[in-house]
Formats: C-alpha cells, sequence, structure tokens
C-alpha cells in the first residue's frame, strides 16, 4: 500500500473505532439499565459493606456485583465488552497505519498523541474489568468520554501525517513520549475513576440503597472505586516521573538545557505535584476520601490542560502540536 | 533548645509554675516546627507549589524571552511593572517561590530524618511483638492441628523463613508466638525517593551557582572564544567569575540543512573545530540532539540562518570584498531572513558612514517588486535592500543591535535612505555617488550554545535514586505476620491463630488466604510424616 492509502485506511479505522466504541456505550448502557436487581436484601449487604472490604482480582464479593447479574445483563455486559475490544484493535490500527503511512513513530504531533493517550485510556479500562468483573460496570463512564475525546480530536486536532522536524529525530522520542502517552492514558482511568467515587460516596453517604433504580446505585461502590483510583495513579505516577525525567535528558541534547521552565514542562511539573499531593492525601487523616479524591480530580484537569492549552495557546519549544 | 527533637514524643506536661520566656518560646517553636513536618503541611505546601508555578507559564519569562517580556510590557504598561514587583516575570527564580520550595524541603528532612533514623533502628531490631488480640488485624485465620504447639512453632517459621520474612520466637504469658517481618525495603524506597529530592535540589542549586552559558552566531569560517566579551548573550551563577571558564575556542567550517520532500527540517549539522587558544583544534561534527560533550562542557547548535556577502566598491575603485553579517531568520520555514550591514569606516569623516538594511530570500520569488521567500534552501537567493549613508551612531555611547540600524539616527536625519533595490547573486545597487554595491552570495552561520553546567551529572543522579526509590516505596510490599498457639488440653492438639498487616498497594486478602492455605498444607504434611499410622490429621480453619 502507498502512504497515501495508508493514511486513508488510518483515517477510516478512526472513524470505525469511534463507532464500535459509541455501540460499546449502548451495550453497556443496556447493561446497566436492565441491572435493576430485585433482591434488595442481598444489595443491601453490598451498600453497607465495610469500607474496606477486600476484593481480590475475580473475588465476588458484593460490592464487585458480575457474577450474579441476571443473564441479559451479563450479556449485555459481553457485548459491551466485546465491542470495546474490537475498538481498541481498531484504534490500534489507527496508529499503526499512521505509523506506517509516515515511517515514523505514529505520535509525532497532538493528534496522534492524544489518539495515542485514548487508545491507553481504553487498554487500561479493558485489563482492569477483564482482572474484575464488576468493574465492568464503569464502562459506560470510561467509554463515554472516550468517544467524546475521540469525537473531538477528530474534530480539532486532525492533522495529515508528516515528517517530524529535525529535533524529534532521536530515540527520546520514543522513551519520552510513549511514556507520557501511557501515564496519561492511566491517569485518565483513575481520574474517572475518582470522579465516580466523589458521585458514589454522595449516594451512599446519603444511606442510598442498591436497590434504588438510580444509575449511581448500579456502579461498584465507593471503596472499590477509592482503590482503582489509587491502584491506577500508583501504576501511573513511577510511569509519568520517568516521563519527565526522559524529556529533561532529551531537551538537555536538543534544547541545550535539561529543564528551562518553558510552559510544557511546567505543567509537566505542576501535573506531577498535584499527583504526589494526591498520593499523600490517600495517605493522611482529614484528607482521606473525597478531598483526596479531588485532588486526583485537578491531576486529570492540570493533565487535559497541559495538552490542550499549552499546545494550542502558548508558545513554547514544544509547539510541534501541528494544529494552528 | 529542643526544635530539633525528633517530631515524635508526646508534648511535654505544663508544668503548674509559670514557664519562663526560654520554656515558653521553646514550646512555640516546637509546636511550629511540629506543624511544620507534618504530612498535612507537606500536602499543602505541595499545592503551594503548584500554584506557585502557574504565572511562570502564563505570563511571559526573561528567562524564556526578553523580548516577549518587553512585548507584554508595551501592551499592557500599567500592568507590566505592578506584575514585575511581584517578579511575576521571574517566576522560578523569585523569592516567594523559593520561599515555597524551600519551606516544602524544610518540611520533607524533618518529617523524613526522624523516619530515617527510626528505620535504621529498625532495621536491626527484631520484628515487633505480637500485638495481643489477633482478630483486630485487617486479616487473620484460625488454624487447629493435631501437632503440639513446638512443632507447629517449627514448621510455621520455616514456611515464612522460606518466604522471606524475618522471623522471631516468643514466649509471653505462656503462649508461645512469632512475629515475622518483611519487605522494610518499602520504607527504605519511601526514605530514598524522599531524601533523593532534597539530592535533586542541591545538584539544580549547584549547577545555577557555578554554571554558566553563552550564546553567539558563527558563521561558516568563523570562530570564537569561550569568553563572556565574545558572546552575543550569557548568563552566569554567581559564583562564576570570568577567569574561571574553560580555555577553549571552537570554530565552524561546514553547516548543513537538509529538508524533506515537504521542505521540513530534517538535519543541522555543523562540522567544527576545537580546542585550547592557540592549538590547531580538533574536528567534529555536532547537530540537533548531537552537542558536543567535552568534560564539563557542551556546545549546542541551536539554530542557523545566511549570512549575504556583499562586495562594496567606491567610486575611488577601492573595494572591500565579501564583507557579511547574520541575517536572523524572520521565518523558519522559508528561512526568510532580515538583518543589516554596518559599515562605518569606509570614508573620511564620520558622516561618510554606510549602512544596508534588508531582507535575505534564500529562494527568492519577487512579484509587484515585492521579495519574499518560498523555501528555505538557497537555490535562488536575493536580497531586497535600502542603503543608508552618514552618521551610523556607533560611537554614541548607546549600544545598539549589530542586526538592525539605530532608528533614532534616521529620525534625526543623520542618517538617510540614498537608493534601495532588489539584487540577485552577482547583482549590483549603484548609489548616487558612485559607490556600487553588490551581493557577491551567502555564507551560512549557526547559532551555537556553550554551556557549562557543574551540577548535571548529579542532578541525573539524583533523578535515578528518585525513580529508583519511587519504585520500592510503590512496588513493595512490607508485611508482617503474627502466629500465636494455644494448646488444645483435650487432644494435645493446638490451636494456632494467625494475623497479618500489609503496607503496599494491592489487596493483601487473597495473599492471606494463600499464605493460610500455606501453611495449613505444610502442617498436614508434618502431621502425616510424624504419624505415618494414617491418624487424620485434624486440620481446618474458621476465619474470623
Ligand atoms: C517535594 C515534596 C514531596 C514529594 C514530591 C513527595 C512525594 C511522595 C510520594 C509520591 C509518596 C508515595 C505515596 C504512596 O506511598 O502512595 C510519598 C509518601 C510519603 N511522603 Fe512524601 N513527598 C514530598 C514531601 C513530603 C514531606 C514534606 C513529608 C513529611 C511531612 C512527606 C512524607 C511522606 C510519607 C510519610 C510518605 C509515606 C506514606 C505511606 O507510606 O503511606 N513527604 N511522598
Amino acid at each position: 500500500m502507498t502512504a497515501d492509502q495508508l493514511s486513508g485506511l488510518s483515517d477510516t479505522l478512526f472513524s470505525a473505532s469511534v463507532g464500535l466504541y459509541s455501540l460499546a456505550v449502548v451495550a453497556f448502557c443496556a447493561q446497566l439499565a436492565f441491572g435493576r436487581r430485585p433482591a434488595p436484601a442481598r444489595a443491601l449487604v453490598g451498600a453497607g459493606a465495610p469500607a474496606d472490604e477486600p476484593a481480590g482480582p475475580d473475588a465476588h464479593t458484593p460490592d464487585t456485583p458480575a457474577l450474579d447479574d441476571p443473564p441479559a445483563v451479563r450479556r449485555w455486559g459481553q457485548v459491551a465488552m466485546l465491542l470495546t475490544v474490537l475498538g481498541a484493535l481498531t484504534h490500534a490500527g489507527v496508529l499503526v497505519a499512521r505509523g506506517l503511512a509516515v515511517d515514523r513513530l505514529p505520535w509525532g504531533n497532538m493528534y496522534e498523541f492524544a489518539t495515542a493517550v485514548v487508545l491507553v485510556a481504553v487498554v487500561a479500562f479493558v485489563v482492569l474489568a477483564v482482572r474484575s468483573p464488576g468493574l465492568r460496570h464503569l464502562g459506560m463512564f470510561v467509554l463515554a468520554p472516550v468517544v467524546v475525546s475521540l469525537v473531538a480530536i477528530g474534530l480539532f486536532l486532525y492533522v495529515e501525517g508528516a515528517p517530524l522536524v529535525a529535533a524529534l529525530r532521536s530515540s527520546w522520542l520514543a522513551v519520552h513520549v510513549t511514556t507520557a502517552i501511557l501515564g496519561f492514558g492511566v491517569f485518565f482511568v483513575s481520574g474517572i475513576a475518582s470522579v465516580l467515587y466523589l458521585v458514589r460516596s454522595r449516594f451512599e453517604a446519603r444511606g442510598g440503597d442498591a436497590s434504588s433504580s438510580r444509575l449511581v446505585a448500579r456502579i461498584p461502590s465507593a471503596a472499590t472505586l477509592d482503590r482503582v483510583a489509587h491502584r491506577t495513579a500508583v501504576f501511573g505516577f513511577p510511569i509519568w516521573t520517568f516521563a519527565v525525567i526522559a524529556g529533561a535528558i532529551w531537551a538537555e541534547s536538543a534544547w541545550g538545557r535539561f529543564w528551562g521552565w518553558d510552559p510544557k514542562e511546567t505543567w509537566a511539573f505542576i501535573a506531577w505535584v498535584v499527583y504526589a499531593a494526591y498520593l499523600h492525601a490517600r495517605t493522611t487523616a482529614g484528607w482521606r476520601g473525597r478531598p483526596a479524591a479531588w485532588v486526583n480530580v485537578v491531576g486529570l484537569g492540570v493533565m487535559v490542560f497541559n495538552l490542550l492549552y499549552v499546545n494550542m495557546v502558548s508558545s513554547g519549544l514544544h509547539s510541534y502540536g501541528g494544529v494552528n | 533548645m529542643t526544635i530539633t527533637a525528633p517530631p515524635r514524643p508526646e508534648a511535654a506536661p505544663t508544668p503548674p509554675a509559670r514557664p519562663s520566656a526560654l520554656r515558653r518560646t521553646g514550646g512555640f517553636l516546637l509546636r511550629q516546627w511540629r506543624r511544620l513536618t507534618a504530612m498535612r503541611t507537606a500536602i499543602i505546601l505541595l499545592f503551594l507549589l503548584a500554584l506557585a508555578a502557574i504565572p511562570g507559564s502564563l505570563l511571559p519569562q526573561r528567562s524564556l524571552s526578553q523580548s516577549n517580556v518587553s512585548q507584554y510590557f508595551a501592551d499592557h504598561p500599567t500592568l507590566a511593572p505592578v506584575l514585575d514587583r511581584f517578579y511575576l516575570f521571574d517566576v522560578f527564580s523569585s523569592p516567594w517561590f523559593a520561599a515555597v520550595y524551600l519551606l516544602l524541603f524544610v518540611s520533607l528532612i524533618g518529617c523524613v530524618l526522624p523516619r530515617a533514623l527510626e528505620h535504621a533502628r529498625a532495621l536491626r531490631a527484631a520484628p515487633p511483638p505480637a500485638p495481643r488480640r489477633l482478630t483486630r488485624l485487617p486479616d487473620s485465620a484460625q488454624l487447629a492441628t493435631a501437632l503440639p504447639a513446638a512443632d507447629v512453632l517449627d514448621t510455621v517459621e520455616e514456611e515464612l523463613r522460606v518466604r522471606r520474612y524475618r522471623v522471631v520466637r516468643r514466649e509471653r504469658n505462656g503462649a508461645a508466638e512469632l512475629s515475622a517481618e518483611k519487605g522494610a525495603l518499602k520504607e527504605t524506597g519511601n526514605l530514598v525517593f524522599h531524601l533523593a529530592l532534597v539530592g535533586l535540589l542541591l545538584a539544580l542549586a549547584g549547577g545555577k551557582l557555578w554554571g554558566y552559558e553563552g550564546s553567539i552566531l558563527v558563521t561558516e569560517g568563523q570562530r570564537f572564544c569561550n569568553s563572556f566579551q565574545q558572546y552575543d548573550t550569557h548568563s552566569s551563577g554567581a559564583l562564576v567569575e570570568g577567569s574561571d571558564l574553560t580555555p577553549i575556542c571552537v570554530g565552524l567550517g561546514d553547516f548543513r540543512a537538509e529538508y524533506e520532500e515537504d521542505l521540513t527540517a530534517s538535519s543541522f549539522t555543523a562540522d567544527i573545530t576545537y580546542g585550547a587558544p592557540g592549538e590547531e583544534g580538533r574536528p567534529t561534527t555536532i547537530g540537533v540532539n548531537d552537542p558536543l560533550r567535552i568534560d564539563g562542557d557542551r556546545v549546542y547548535v541551536t539554530g542557523h540562518g545566511f549570512s549575504p556577502t556583499f562586495t562594496v566598491t567606491l567610486p575611488d575603485g577601492t573595494s572591500f570584498d565579501d564583507v557579511s553579517n547574520p541575517f536572523l531568520p524572520t521565518d523558519q520555514r522559508t528561512m526568510a531572513s532580515e538583518g543589516a550591514l554596518k559599515l562605518p569606516d569606509l570614508g573620511a569623516g564620520t558622516d561618510d558612514q554606510l549602512a544596508l538594511q534588508g531582507f535575505f530570500a534564500p529562494t527568492g520569488l519577487v512579484q509587484g517588486g515585492i521579495l519574499t521567500s518560498i523555501d528555505p534552501r538557497p537555490l535562488a537567493p536575493q536580497v531586497a535592500i535600502v542603503a543608508y549613508q552618514g552618521y551610523l551612531g556607533l560611537d554614541s555611547g548607546l549600544p545598539q543591535s549589530v542586526y538592525s540600524l539605530d532608528a533614532s539616527q534616521i529620525e534625526r536625519g543623520r542618517l538617510s535612505e540614498v537608493a534601495r533595490g532588489n539584487l540577485s547573486v552577482g547583482e549590483s545597487l549603484t548609489l548616487p555617488d558612485g559607490t556600487s554595491v553588490t551581493l557577491s552570495g551567502y555564507k551560512e552561520f549557526a547559532a551555537l550554545q556553550f554551556s557549562h553546567d557543574p551540577g548535571q551529572v548529579w542532578v541525573l543522579a539524583a533523578a535515578i535514586a528518585v525513580l529508583a526509590g519511587l519504585l520500592g516505596m510503590l512496588l513493595l510490599r512490607r508485611e508482617r505476620v503474627f502466629v500465636r498457639t494455644t494448646g488444645r488440653p483435650d487432644d494435645g492438639g493446638t490451636v494456632l491463630e494467625v494475623g497479618a498487616l500489609a503496607r503496599g498497594s494491592g489487596d493483601s486478602a487473597p495473599r492471606f488466604t494463600a499464605l493460610t492455605d500455606d501453611l495449613r498444607a505444610a502442617l498436614a504434611a508434618r502431621a502425616t510424616t510424624r504419624a505415618p499410622s494414617g491418624a487424620a490429621p485434624q486440620t481446618g480453619g474458621t476465619p474470623e
């Protein structure tokens, strides 16, 4: 295939993965909608379970309702997961085709970078959902932002594939940008878990019971969400730390200084500090729970701001975004 | 004074008598110190640090671009001086930014040093005794076996040692117990991480104090030596003396810029020679992402451009060949450049000076008399120049840019335009007095940067330690396991209580279940070897 055909294929796959993810959102919705469980006695145990109830990878505890779902719900859940995985495969195809078309790593501009971040978020979700089936109930809340992000990326960030400028031609591109994408994608899932935690913990604090017909009654318990948010952040933080260090090493050889408070560097630093604050908050009396979750949400906000504002509005050495 | 006391001990009970002023201040300082080194304060300070960095990215910074700051002053003449008073154009070197991070680091040291001492002690000490009620621990279980207590403890101890626990056996109130611990490296990781952050800050500070940096534009065939007088711009740390600079000179041979089909710049390389002044110099090639590194010093290519060369022939036949000056690129995509060439010493008087100001296009296209550049490669170089004659103001005492003319001399009429034109290579412009200016060609120049940062390797080492500590702290887990046995008087068997306490990521429950399953299996195996007669070992778990 020629480079042009590959680019075209990449764009087609992009639309296809948006379509598949949208269908997955519908299926996840159906899973939640049909998930009305009429066994209030059992469900109440779930709502009242101690906050730190352990849930192993596939432990079946009341706060990870999965295996005891009615068959219709389980089927919808499986269809949704299947669609998500298919979506992720086409999504990976977008990047592979783009990479082959331009003959380099497919994360040289903002469109490619953001597309890859969303892919990492989807993969992180799939891994979590396979290991703890109860977390499939988060599907809609992960996939809906994924669809919105992809549509926005397609509309506002799209650029044709092009060769890289000289400063980007370095093996550090692979190291620095790949780890930045991984860290960002993992933080994305972590942030969503914290948002849901905030919603769910308010519901629980008001004595909401699991037999309620409201959507929030069917997402995993606040304790589970808090744990998911923390574990993903703990996974993402060293990756992000490494990405920042690798960026500094690269900057030293490309720009003649390892750190210069360029806007992008500044915001990467701010995000790092906010996530360090989140990890501290999780273990500090008076900050556990909702305040810590807010810190995590702020962290995600900083990451998104760094991607959008700093690339598009401010000018700095990192302005390779390719979006005018 | 007591302020260096570790923050752990309980506050001293207030003495009944009125405490002396010294004691009261001491108590006050101690309280403040404890407050500063509390985790809660660390979170607040981390937030403050994040907030403090924000203006540094939203407002133009002198350290990044002096000209953006000047532009901001021009656009906001009333606001800018106010912002400037609060160091908002120098955020990262401002006293208030320093105050936040220094407080954070004082807090960190105050928090981590006592912990480090405690940890050093704990590493040598035996694992702590078992708590009174093991069922209170996050994970606990009871196992029953027909084995006598001593055998049970032997078996469990061996199982735990195989799993790399440090184990001690104690006797308390007639009951034998085991305390086991592993994963002390997690705490070590935490301490390494936090202390490495301090190391990072020190290395950064050292680099700032003893480091310097200079930038210069060097045209092909030219050479510069490492001294502040030679650089176009330079900055240096407070402890750098001009005489400390490494004696080294760098000459630029050939400079090459290569482009893709779509005119994206793909590589810049410069053939340079370097060596001590007066030496021949060793040749090497540097480029983007590939600087010259000589111990402690680095030379980078940070940009490039063109220096058009002119031949100026005076009416009397005197000719000045190939005079040139770098023209600064205004558009990186087409390398359209602007610049000036000042020739103060052509005639006899100060009013016969000549200057050319103009525009250089590596590949020029003239449309309606206007020259534009359409390609960054020098395929058809052209200049559009305006020639001025008169007084340049070079000796007026006011510094002026070498890349543009002093506009005030033009306003005052002391320097006036005498001719203008577009020239391709070989073409000439003749001035009213008969002087002819010929575009004889062009040379390329490289923007080179010389950097000296003695802290850099230490920063890297500290960053690696930060990462290693972080991985240890986040990925390892610290686990304590306690076992207590009580004899069952009726059949000579033993009931053992197992409790565990884990710190770290992940769920402890499945691991604890696996541990108790293994213990049960080991006890069963032991029971069969001890009782080959076939008496069924009596085991069974009753969680909680
Ligand atoms: C430059 C500032 C600091 C940064 C970037 C930082 C970062 C971190 C990180 C990422 C963790 C890991 C949290 C986890 O285990 O989940 C941590 C743990 C910890 N930090 Fe800091 N820290 C800083 C300052 C401080 C200060 C000032 C203190 C003391 C007041 C402190 C005390 C602790 C303690 C005790 C832990 C262990 C928490 C635990 O084991 O659960 N840190 N720190």
